[in-house]
């Protein structure tokens, strides 16, 4: 009954509406109005599609991972090879990477998706914790610790050269997170997106009426790695570097927390949440690279002792209590 | 034939002295996991701030190497009881993703203030003057420290089985774990038994952290360093099997000693494939019995 409810309310919430431009105007204000923080703006746009990738597994199909690190770092990765061999066509480029991550996802996820619980949660911080130590080993391959610097990539569509101010950048990663928001929101909105929720919220009715579960979650963790591939391929981009950082576990428990920080399951929630995270970190780190550290701890302490949503939970608890306010009044 | 023997005891005594620094932080976690069902991902964290306050009050205070065990301990205790009002209490029965941002905060928290506090290095340990040095035990000689890190492990499995076997408080716990509300029933003060046993488990994390310092170099990271391996323990300890938590924790030390040993480049992390291997194999621990 409830499950009945939800869904039809999964569904209505997908409908197209108007408050979705808002943070596509404020990229684009930003792009005119601070023109020196581009490459803060571009760092931003990456972040916030590798959480989306997150809020996809995490908050629709309920597949509690910390181990995403690994599909962003294969991205990022697979884009520098390829730039190394001699392709530097920066569309295909993404694409490519987020075949490749999703080809990994396939292959890994029938085997991970099987746990449930602590289970999955420690293996996929085993996996992610082995793979940045064996990028680490395999230099012959990663560039090792000293990584692969000096990446070039072609102009984007052979027309817009990637330039010092970061323009292209930005732009081309505002792009790429609209384009990737529109895929993430057809999915979720769609009769397979549903289906997930209705394994979050109960898998054994999920199981009952006949959905084939395992096959549903490999699916999703699979589109999922891909979209994170095309994270790490933009940053691969972006910076004209990939370090092992790309495939250091934090980023995974990092995008995490951004889910967290401003409401998980909401798409929306992502790009909230890195912005947020993004400016919390720049400002910590201007001040002291290690308070950041400090802060982003406290924020999610309050954020799950105080506010069950997040930011934008709290905003909706908000709007609902002045709704209230004003039809009692009226 | 001696060399191989000679190498065998090697792997056995870093292999258990490891295995069992390992348990004596582990064992904490086993109980907060397995009795509390709370997925403490800040447990490593108690570990370096035992590990922290033993080895400055060594270096700045110039405290006697057994009080600054001691002291790290209560000190660690007393925190954690804190901690457990503050922010552990509200996670009893919440979500296990709740539970992991609750706790992955309070790590991030401790890596932060312990970066601010002690600098982003690695914090060196110098021994004492009675556990420097080597010993000969016939085949070749061994680190006094690795002996005393066997005699303390020992001693700290000694003290909890007969804590867990022999006293009430023991009796009263595993009755909680195996039905709270019955336990509730028959006038046993749960939540009192669950915080003195978060208590006994951050202490002891924080004497694994403590004396395991020479073994596990203390720097910031710390808490998310190490947490796999205990994780790990836990796990394949079938969450909340005190007795097979020991079991395990000395297999991952021998392991990932002998691997260290026999394959230098990549014995860092044979021991974590082959736990990933083990826990998919077995996700519900590895002595546990086939589900009936």
């Amino acid at each position: 009954m409830t499950l009945a409810i939800e869904s039809s309310k999964a569904l209505v919430q997908y409908r197209f509406s108007t408050y979705e431009l808002i943070p596509f105007a404020v990229a684009i204000a930003f792009y005119f109005v601070l023109p020196d923080y581009l490459p803060l703006g571009t760092a931003i746009c990456v972040t916030a599609i590798f959480a989306l990738s997150l809020d996809l597994v995490i908050g629709y199909a309920g597949i509690v991972t910390l181990g995403h690190s690994v599909f962003f770092g294969i991205g990022a990765y697979s884009a520098a090879l390829l730039s190394r061999s001699g392709w530097g066509e920066p569309v295909s480029t993404v694409i490519a990477a987020a075949a490749v991550a999703a080809f990994f996802a396939l292959l890994s996820g029938p085997l991970l998706l099987r746990l449930r619980g602590l289970p999955l949660i420690m293996v996929t911080l085993g996996v992610a914790s082995v793979v940045s130590e064996a990028a680490n080993k395999l230099s012959w391959l990663t560039g090792g610790n000293d990584g692969l610097p000096g990446l070039i990539f072609d102009p984007v569509f052979k027309m817009f050269a990637w330039s010092i101010d970061g323009k292209t950048a930005y732009l081309y990663a505002l792009a790429w997170l609209f384009v990737v928001l529109i895929v993430a929101r057809t999915v979720v909105s769609s009769s397979f997106g549903v289906a997930l929720q209705g394994i979050r919220q109960n898998e054994l009715r999920m199981r009952l009426i006949g959905a084939p579960v395992l096959s549903q979650l490999v699916a999703v963790y699979a589109l999922s790695a891909g979209v994170a591939g095309v994270a790490g391929a933009l940053y691969a981009q972006s910076n004209g570097f990939v370090g092992l950082e790309a495939l250091s576990v934090d980023q995974g428990v990092f995008a995490l927390a951004m889910i967290v920080l401003s409401g998980i399951g909401r798409l929306y929630g992502a790009i909230v949440g890195a912005v947020v995270y993004m400016v919390v970190q720049y400002t910590a780190q201007q001040w002291d690279p290690y308070y950041w550290m400090l802060a982003i701890g406290v924020m999610l302490v309050l954020v799950v002792r105080f506010s069950k949503g997040g930011i934008l939970g709290a905003l909706d608890a908000l709007s609902a209590g002045l709704k209230r306010r004003m039809e009692t009044r009226l | 034939m001696e060399q191989i023997l000679s190498a065998a005891l090697f792997v056995l005594l870093y292999g258990v002295s490891y295995g069992l620094v390992l348990f004596i932080i582990a064992i904490g976690l086993v109980i907060t996991m397995g009795l509390m069902q709370i997925v403490n991902l800040a447990h490593g964290a108690f570990a370096a701030i035992g590990g922290y306050i033993a080895v400055s009050l060594m270096n700045a205070a110039g405290m006697p190497y057994l009080a600054t065990l001691c002291a790290a301990v209560v000190m660690v205790v007393l925190l954690s009881f804190v901690l457990e009002r503050l922010i552990y209490v509200r996670l009893y029965g919440a979500s296990h993703l709740d539970q992991i941002l609750m706790t992955l905060g309070v790590n991030f928290i401790v890596i932060g203030a312990i970066t601010i506090l002690f600098g982003p290095n690695v914090y060196p340990v110098k021994l004492p003057g009675f556990l420097q040095g080597s010993v000969d035990l016939g085949l070749r000689r061994f680190e006094v420290y690795r002996i005393f890190v066997i005699c303390l492990g020992l001693a700290v499995v000694v003290c909890l089985w007969a804590l867990f076997e022999r006293t009430s408080f023991g009796a009263k716990l595993r009755a909680a774990v195996d039905n709270r509300s019955i336990a509730q029933v028959i006038g046993i003060d749960v939540d009192r038994l669950f915080l003195l046993a978060f208590g006994i488990g951050s202490g002891l994390a924080a004497l694994g952290g403590a004396v395991g310092a020479a073994m596990l170099p203390l720097e910031p990271y710390y808490p998310m360093k190490y947490l796999m391996l205990v994780l790990v323990v836990v796990a394949l300890s079938g969450y909340g099997n005190i007795r097979a938590s020991l079991g395990v924790a000395i297999i991952v030390g021998l392991i990932d000693t002998a691997g260290r040993l026999l394959v230098p480049a990549f014995g860092g992390f044979v021991i974590y494939l082959l736990l990933i291997l083990l826990t998919i194999w077995r996700p519900d621990g590895l002595f546990a019995g086939r589900a009936p």
